[in-house]
């Protein structure tokens, strides 16, 4: 809180502490999930299209990625439906019209609780 | 029913694990607990300095586990303490010379006669980690307030939920600066435990007289005169017995006011 105000009152860089947690978040994210960054970006390609050939969606702002959340890992995508396809989407399927463009999906990966740790997946130290 | 086995582990080296054993174990002897410490860092032994013991070891826990010696003979005792004793690691073996069903015939021969068995694990997580918590009824993993050591920790935290025997984890977060934490410039207990979600069992401040003890192999919890971090060790044995005991508190210094200035950019005072 006090860094964020910090910021707003235009100290020129977050304090050290605030890039020690920003940037321990990331690096464990992928140290849990065994994913690297780029194996998720060639995931949320392959979802995009996946999703494409049933949905209009608004591609540049897509936003998927993992969050850890109580020693648990999710896999939370933020995917904006065009306007105008969602509401003859919805007609389509007969409910209610989305008061919301935007649709959330959030896919908890409980099956896969993603810890980084059975010996049958070895990893570089 | 007997002692409980509690490992102290942190992935990384160079955390505090051989302190935070040795002061964890005299404060609860002096708690009239008995208690036995094992040093499970076979090759690289140094519990025994740490506890200013090094001079009266006989045998070890290879010879121990190889049969040259009863267990009896290999242990140490502390004349400092009532009811407290080493089992010292072997200094010219490597740690396959102990497996993890030898930790776990070896504690069970002491589970009857003692109250509480400490083992400090070697740093990293291959055959030692495995070997020290083995055994363990409860591992406590030690951290620092630095991205290496938290990462480290998570790691650890991560292998040992994997373990299908369900051993419960707490943290111990050592060497936090309350300056550096005040001025954002260390991570906070709460962003420590933010990031780690485990249970956190104390908070030792970084304390010169840790270094001196060291030097003089006296553990802190030995001496009853004031310091910061002997207080935070007793403090956690007190918890380890049941004792609700609250954490200390660290941001004294830090008033409302402060905090709110510091908020809106003034300097600190002493910056």
């Amino acid at each position: 809180m006090a860094s964020f105000l910090e910021r707003l009152i235009g100290r020129r860089e977050p304090s050290s502490a605030v890039s020690a947690r920003e940037r321990l978040k990331l690096v464990l994210v992928t140290d849990r999930s065994d994913l690297s960054p780029e194996k998720l970006e060639q995931m949320q390609a392959e979802i995009i299209q996946v999703i494409k050939s049933y949905l209009q969606i608004e591609e540049t702002h897509v936003n998927i990625k993992l969050e850890h959340r109580e020693r648990k890992t999710y896999l939370v995508a933020d995917i904006p439906l065009v306007r105008d396809h969602a509401q003859k989407a919805a007609e389509v399927l007969e409910t209610s019209p989305p008061e919301e463009s935007r649709e959330e999906v959030a896919a908890a990966s409980d099956t896969k609780p993603k810890r980084p740790s059975s010996p049958s997946r070895p990893r570089k130290p | 029913m007997g002692a409980r086995v509690i490992t102290v582990t942190s992935g990384k080296g160079g955390v505090g694990k051989t302190t935070a054993t040795a002061n964890l174990a005299v404060a609860l002897a002096t708690l009239n607990k008995k208690v036995v410490c094992i040093d499970a860092d076979i090759g690289l032994r140094n519990l025994d300095v740490v506890m200013g013991l090094e001079n009266r070891i006989v045998y070890d826990l290879v010879d121990v586990v190889e049969g040259r010696c009863k267990l009896r003979q290999a242990m140490v005792k502390d004349k400092r303490v009532a009811d407290l004793y080493l089992l010292p690691a072997a200094q010219t073996r490597d740690k396959t010379a102990v497996s993890p069903q030898d930790m776990i015939l070896l504690t069970n021969q002491l589970r009857e006669d003692y109250d509480y068995i400490l083992i400090d694990s070697p740093a990293g997580i291959e055959w030692g980690f495995r070997n020290a918590v083995a055994p363990a009824d409860e591992v406590i993993v030690i951290t620092n307030p630095e991205v290496s050591a938290v990462r480290d920790a998570d790691r650890i935290i991560g292998l040992i939920e994997a373990e299908e025997r369900k051993v419960p984890a707490s943290l111990v977060i050592n060497r936090v600066k309350p300056d550096m934490v005040r001025k954002g410039d260390m991570l906070s207990v709460d962003d420590v435990l933010e990031i780690l979600s485990v249970r956190l069992l104390g908070v030792i401040p970084e304390d010169e007289h840790i270094l001196i003890s060291s030097n003089r192999g006296a553990p802190l919890a030995l001496d009853h005169e004031k310091s910061a971090a002997g207080d935070a060790f007793r403090n956690i044995a007190r918890r380890l017995t049941g004792e609700k005991v609250p954490l200390l508190d660290l941001q004294q210094k830090g008033g409302v006011l402060r905090r709110l200035a510091r908020m809106f950019g003034a300097a600190e005072p002493n910056a």
